[in-house]
């Protein structure tokens, strides 16, 4: 194109190809907008905003964008930024209105329901209680959900005294269950029948860990078996093992492509959220059911932003709609 | 004190950082905030890992010890602990210089052998083993006892079909075109929509989450609560 004198300029877009939010062109210091939009002929183009006279070509923007010193904020993510803020304000809203007494509607998960239930059945049978905080690091946090279940499961193996396993493939992950544990056990009062053991490293490979914890299962065949975290190829392997000792199994995992295998082969299987929601809904205190309440309604925002995604799409109005959501 | 206030806040400041630091271009102090705290997780896992090895010892030995059933393999696996470990970090200027291959982890050492010998070729058998624990999963998953599990059944066998070359045959032997009908409304339809939804929901939870312990409110993790 050649260099001609525009009050706005429709350059080509593609999506390998980005330019920053504003842009300051030399050597005459003209101050341009950039926006995302069609050209004339509908094609995804940058569309430069000037209040003087655009003199440039195409090639020579490009070679001054990319001169150009990057923002050390990231405009792009703003997007971002105002779904965390919606986010959090919905959470401690709602936990402010728990907190003050209002009454919150939760509906049930049976597979926390039973959870008691196989305890105590456990207990009844005279055999242990196996839980599996998932195989991954205490970073990811599936892990940290599962760990924060493992605590309101100790409390009842301690309230009823039953043997609990907990095996874990990390140290990190060892050192926090331990800790949990032995806070349960002390909070029911019964710091003597807490044993360091009762959680204990078993291998770092994904399959030395799976061999060991289904031998453990078959020889000593505890009489209900949690499996609460991440979990990857080996679930299978653990669930139909656990499904063959004759356990009581309820699993529960955020891993889409995990969960069919666990609802197979376990009696109850929570799903995606459900295993996040778990410490809160098992705590039954108001001011962590308050953060789901919360995530309830960004979820309702979310739905209707689908919905109202999928009708302008549906009509060939969609690109500046969704690509309010893109995150870069 | 110790033990809940100085965690919470530890917890607020990282979470905090973490969330600011995605906002901010890599590179600038901010924005580097969050590979600085991957770094130390690493850190702190490392030395961690003298727990996990003490833990593990400390489980067997004591089996060993008493002679508890199977204390046989307790003994296997204590060997196979420290015959992994030990000439590994084993310093190799330390042995006579016609055995210094031997140790490290490089090409030829023992870890090398016993890696390459045992332990894949153990890891491998386990998850080849899979495939007979899929067998017996989805025979009770797929037995036709309610109209679901047909439905479960009946999808699942055309899905499968499809999947194998002869089977997209077979499939286009019958009128209208079946493998697409799949691919578009089952595949990228019915099933993709189901599994996006339950990623929504489980990102939410996990944000919800997140922003919980951040702000102190779940303290479950400790045991606390």
């Amino acid at each position: 194109m050649d260099s001609r004198a525009y009050r706005h300029l429709d350059m080509p877009r593609t999506p390998d190809l980005d330019l920053p939010k504003t842009l300051t062109l030399r050597p005459q210091r003209v101050y341009c907008r950039v926006i995302k939009s069609i050209d004339k002929l509908k094609r995804p183009a940058f569309r430069l905003l000037s209040t003087g006279l655009i003199v440039f070509s195409y090639s020579s923007v490009w070679a001054q964008a990319e001169q150009a010193a990057p923002s050390v904020f990231r405009f792009d993510r703003i997007n971002a930024m105002v779904l965390v803020l919606i986010f959090s304000s919905a959470v401690l809203l709602y936990t402010r209105w728990a907190r003050q007494g209002k009454t919150l509607f939760l509906r049930k998960i049976p597979g926390l329901e039973a959870v008691e239930e196989a305890v105590g059945r456990a207990t009844e049978m005279g055999r242990p209680v196996l839980f599996i905080p998932g195989i991954s690091e205490l970073d990811e946090i599936e892990t940290i959900a599962g760990i924060s279940i493992l605590g309101r499961v100790a409390r009842i193996t301690a309230q009823y005294e039953t043997p609990l396993m907990v095996p874990v493939r990390y140290p990190l992950v060892l050192a926090a269950g331990q800790e949990v544990v032995e806070q349960a056990y002390i909070e029911q009062g019964k710091k003597d029948a807490f044993d360091k053991d009762m959680v204990r490293y078993v291998a770092g490979e994904q399959f030395a860990f799976t061999a060991n914890v289904n031998g453990y299962m078959m020889r000593e065949r505890p009489a209900t078996n949690i499996y609460m975290g991440a979990f990857f190829a080996e679930s299978l392997l653990l669930a139909e093992t656990g499904n063959a000792a004759g356990s009581i199994q309820i699993a529960g995992t955020a891993r889409p492509e995990q969960l069919p295998f666990f609802i197979a082969a376990c009696d109850y299987t929570l799903m995606g959220e459900e295993l996040y929601a778990a410490s809160a809904y098992l705590s039954k205190e108001p001011i962590m059911l308050g953060g789901l309440k919360g995530q309830d309604f960004v979820k309702m925002l979310i739905a209707i932003m689908i919905i109202i995604g999928v009708i302008l799409v549906t009509f060939g109005y969609g690109d500046f709609f969704t690509g309010w959501f893109k995150v870069v | 004190m110790l033990k809940t206030t100085v965690p919470v806040a530890v917890a607020f400041i990282a979470g905090l950082a973490l969330v600011i630091s995605f906002f901010f271009r890599e590179g600038t102090f901010i924005g580097d905030i969050s590979q600085e705290l991957t770094v130390w997780l690493t850190i702190v896992g490392g030395f961690t890992l003298l727990l996990g090895v003490v833990s593990i010892t400390r489980v067997n030995w004591s089996a060993v010890r008493s002679r508890r059933e199977g204390w046989g393999y307790r003994v296997l696996t204590l060997i196979s602990i420290f015959a992994m470990a030990i000439p590994a970090v084993w310093p190799a200027k330390w042995a006579p210089e016609s055995w210094a291959s031997l140790f490290g982890r490089g090409s030829g050492s023992i870890y090398d052998w016993l890696f390459l010998n045992l332990d894949s070729p153990m890891m491998a058998t386990m998850f080849a083993t899979l495939a007979f624990y899929i067998a017996s999963a989805a025979y009770r998953a797929f037995r036709a006892r309610t109209a679901e599990s047909t439905i479960l059944l009946l999808t699942a066998t055309v899905v499968m079909l499809w999947r194998v070359p002869m089977g997209e045959a077979f499939l286009n032997l019958f009128p209208g075109d079946i493998p697409n009908f799949l691919n578009t409304y089952i595949m990228n339809g019915a099933n993709l929509a189901v599994q996006r939804g339950i990623i929504i929901g489980a990102a939410l939870g996990a944000a919800s989450m997140s922003l919980r312990i951040i702000l102190g409110i779940e303290r479950t993790y400790m045991g606390k609560g």
